[in-house]
């Protein structure tokens, strides 16, 4: 969770909320949350686990390149 | 009853004393009825601002101060809202407890310093996104 916050603070182009999963049951249902942490960004980027930042950073920039190329 | 034992006030009344900078609002959105966490969420918020002078609390009606609700985009609660110099778009949706204090009460501090650690790659792959990120962390309190 840290580190999305820290992405939030670090950049006006990002806000991170921490969801207690357990408090709003519809929402794991609605992102298919089976473990945590469990990350999604803007809806349709999905990334499981507490990992490393760098490689939170690689697979959201993997995630983002299609749409990015279809701009 | 205090949701803090004296031996984590003292813990965290000593790093805040020590490394909170400038002030920071906790904006709490609750309400009375139908929310399990609420009255606990927002017993916690209170008692940790109790630990800092440099730390103020707000507490907006989530179905009645619709201005504020909206103001700071919150649609769930309980919710907490981290404010420093501007609003940074970190949220807590849920009670912070248990593994998930510790995170809060370090945002409190990134908030109060305005800066965070990150790696010089982070910031600038970050700087290169162009479009907005809204994360949602699932997290539990185990």
């Amino acid at each position: 969770m840290r580190l999305a916050h820290k992405l939030a603070i670090e950049s006006e182009h990002v806000r991170a909320d921490a969801v207690e999963a357990i408090e709003f049951p519809h929402l794991t249902v609605k992102y298919n949350v089976r473990g945590v942490p469990r990350i999604v960004i803007n809806e349709t980027i999905h990334i499981e686990g507490a990992i490393p930042e760098t490689t939170l950073m690689e697979q959201l920039q993997e995630a983002l390149k299609p749409a990015e190329s279809e701009s | 009853m205090p949701l803090l034992q004296d031996k984590d006030k003292e813990v965290v009344k000593t790093r805040f004393r020590e490394e909170l900078v400038n002030p920071v609002r906790l904006v709490n959105f609750t309400q009375a009825l139908e929310c399990q966490f609420c009255a606990e969420t927002r017993q916690l918020v209170e008692e940790v601002a109790a630990l800092s002078d440099k730390i103020e609390v707000e507490v907006y009606n989530f179905a009645i101060d619709k201005e504020k609700v909206e103001e700071y985009g919150v649609d769930k609660i309980p919710a907490i809202a981290i404010i420093g110099e501007k609003d940074y778009g970190v949220r807590y949706y849920g009670i912070p407890s248990g593994y998930e204090f510790s995170s809060f009460i370090e945002d409190i501090m990134d908030v109060s310093r305005r800066e965070v650690e990150l790696l010089p790659a982070t910031r600038e792959a970050l700087a290169g996104i162009p479009e907005p990120l809204h994360f949602q962390v699932f997290v539990t309190p185990t």
